[in-house]
């Protein structure tokens, strides 16, 4: 467990020191990379909490991320073209800064979770991962027949959202902001997992009969599980949509949930660190896998099936079982 | 709207539904008897369409087509199956998610790096093509209706196959007790290979049937695959009838929502804004079907419990 700590750390402050030092080679592609891996590992955490901890598969997480995205464009779009969102029963109105996007982002995705996790929850096992990527279908037929908000083709914001005291323009200092997200909501999953919650929630997972006996009731605890881990996808679906300026039905894709889940399972189940270290693996094999073929997917999926069928553990059980013979 | 082109509609409905069902099958089969969750069916789907439209644009036989995507789809099902399938069976589902989308990327840049990105086309026969004149003065296409025949007398075949012939009791009897039918002599990684390998080329047929109405692409498998998930979700997994009834139900319930509901919003609406509910609404009717479903029937219409 010792070798998983330094490991951790180790991932921890290479996604801080390579952005810094591109920042003083100036390198600005290489810190917009870093702050791709730093917004797709909070979804992946997100995920995590659910798939991990909560042992709850589910394949519809790009809803949330989608969520959090839409928050981000439509409030932005409104304040770029100075249109109120709502006038009646009470005006509401669009908006540029980024902490306001990030809380509406975190309730809406959080209501969201909460309605499709309290209907996905009544069912287990297969159905439940069907059902989830059903959902997460429908809000993705939902965007895209949707004109208001450009449908298929999406919605562009000129100028990225502010950040009271930076300029969020710069590289560098967007990546401190989602490093600090980042880091904010590692130690909030840390610190859930090791609560009373966080134990109910493995506990219900390792045996719902027992856990019931003890007199937890599996399916709140879940569902309270489900609904943070939305909640936190959603950040980070509103931070991704801010680094590319850019929202669109995509977000909603399965495929998204599919890479959410790739993050998961690249770095390692349930385990704190491993969305990060599946990002970085997968943005870094995007990036040179894709500089060296047009269809790099065929190696993304070869590694892929590696890591399911020969690597249980993913990265980080591997590397850390590597390091500690004796774990 | 006149009751003609609701006629016509639900024709529409049918055919979808019954093409749906084939996609289904396999799927709830290969679930119910190995209970595998399979994301890389919709590519085998997409394998049969690949095929159909090669061996159609070479020899100009839409029959010799059709032999074509069943093989390939079988041959490649079965081949995915030994080299990576059966190493899951004992895994959790997560695995098998994980490793079947693997799967998927890999069979989807394949198909791209052989056929190009561009999608092909595969015509309809000159004997199906046209329309016909059904009682009550409906004209529908002849092509369409014989979808709706070969799709009923596919789902006539495997209920037959599963419930009349010995390979079917076999796989009833590995969906009730693998360890045992295993005891009693039955081969059964043979018999999972031959129940993937039916599957996928029922899964390659409905591909190669529908690309003649519709364009031959990579990725087109995955939405099909996502509606054969609502499907089963309905009708229970693990039943053939439910499979059937789902397929129907969710095929009748997309083409007539998108028929309906816009003139149905428009009789309280303004037109546009009637227009725009109706269809984001009606694009979204089968996953609140769905929804509808499992709030009554958690495991489905027809699913064990």
């Amino acid at each position: 467990m010792i070798a998983e700590r330094w490991l951790n750390a180790a991932l921890y402050l290479a996604l801080l020191a390579v952005p810094l030092a591109a920042w003083a080679l100036d390198e600005p592609f290489v810190i917009t990379l870093a702050t791709k891996i730093a917004i797709l590992a909070i979804a992946g955490v997100g995920l995590n909490l659910a798939l991990g901890l909560g042992g709850l598969v589910s394949l519809g997480h790009a809803a949330f991320f989608g969520i959090g995205g839409y928050a981000m464009g439509i409030l932005a779009s409104h304040a770029q073209s100075y249109t109120p969102l709502m006038q009646s029963p009470f005006l509401i109105e669009g908006t540029k800064s980024m902490p306001v996007i990030w809380l509406v982002a975190i309730v809406v995705s959080a209501a969201a979770a909460l309605v499709i996790g309290a209907l996905s929850l009544r069912t287990t096992g297969v159905y439940f991962i069907m059902v989830t990527l059903a959902f997460g279908q429908m809000l993705f037929f939902f965007a895209i027949s949707w004109p208001a908000y450009g449908g298929e083709d999406g919605l562009s914001i000129y100028v990225r959202n502010g950040f009271p005291g930076l300029n969020t323009l710069d590289p560098i200092q967007f990546f401190a902001i989602a490093f600090v997200i980042l880091s904010l909501v590692l130690i909030l999953v840390s610190r859930l997992s090791r609560s009373a919650f966080g134990l109910a929630l493995d506990g219900a997972r390792q045996n719902v009969a027992r856990a019931e006996t003890v007199g937890i009731n599996p399916f709140r605890v879940r569902l309270v599980a489900f609904t943070i881990s939305g909640a936190i996808t959603g950040l980070a679906g509103a931070l991704f949509a801010d680094l590319n300026r850019f929202v669109s039905p995509s977000m909603f894709s399965w495929q998204t949930s599919g890479e959410i889940m790739i993050f998961v399972i690249l770095g390692g189940v349930a385990r704190l660190y491993g969305p990060l270290a599946g990002a970085m693996l997968f943005i870094l094999l995007e990036h040179f896998l894709g500089g060296i073929s047009e269809f790099w997917h065929i190696y993304l999926g070869l590694v892929l099936l590696g890591v399911v069928l020969f690597a249980r553990g993913g990265l980080i059980g591997t590397l850390s079982r590597a390091a500690a013979p004796h774990d | 709207m006149s009751l003609i082109l609701l006629a016509e509609q639900v024709l529409n409905g049918l055919q979808f539904g019954v093409m749906l069902f084939l996609m289904a099958a396999g799927l709830t089969l290969i679930f119910g008897v190995m209970g595998l969750i399979n994301l890389a069916h919709g590519s085998l789907y997409m394998i049969g369409a690949f095929a159909a439209a090669g061996v159609a644009a070479a020899t100009g036989s839409f029959l010799l087509a059709l032999a074509a995507s069943l093989a390939a789809a079988a041959i490649v099902g079965g081949v995915i199956e030994l080299v990576v399938i059966r190493r899951l069976y004992q895994r959790d589902h997560l695995d098998q998610v994980l490793a079947t989308f693997a799967l998927i990327l890999v069979l989807s840049e394949a198909t791209r790096w052989a056929f190009g990105s561009f999608p092909l086309y595969l015509n309809i026969p000159p004997a199906l093509s046209g329309s016909v004149r059904l009682p009550g003065g409906i004209e529908y296409s002849l092509y369409r209706l014989s979808l709706i025949g070969i799709g009923l007398l596919i789902a006539l075949a495997l209920f037959w196959l599963i419930s009349k012939t010995r390979i079917g009791m076999r796989i009833r009897a590995g969906e009730n007790d693998r360890e045992m039918i295993a005891a009693l002599g039955v081969d059964i990684s043979k018999l999972y290979t031959v129940i993937f390998a039916l599957g996928a080329a029922l899964a390659g047929l409905s591909g190669a049937l529908v690309g003649a109405i519709q364009s031959v692409q990579v990725g087109m498998g995955e939405p099909v695959l996502i509606l054969a998930f609502v499907v089963i979700v309905i009708g229970g997994i693990g039943s053939i009838k439910g499979a059937l009834i789902g397929a129907v139900l969710v095929g009748l319930t997309d083409t007539l929502g998108r028929v309906l509901l816009p003139p149905f919003f428009a009789t309280f609406m303004e037109k546009s804004a009637a227009t725009t509910v109706g269809s984001s609404l009606s694009s979204m009717l089968i996953y609140i079907l769905m929804a509808a479903v499992l709030i009554f029937r958690p495991s489905g219409l027809y699913g064990r419990a």
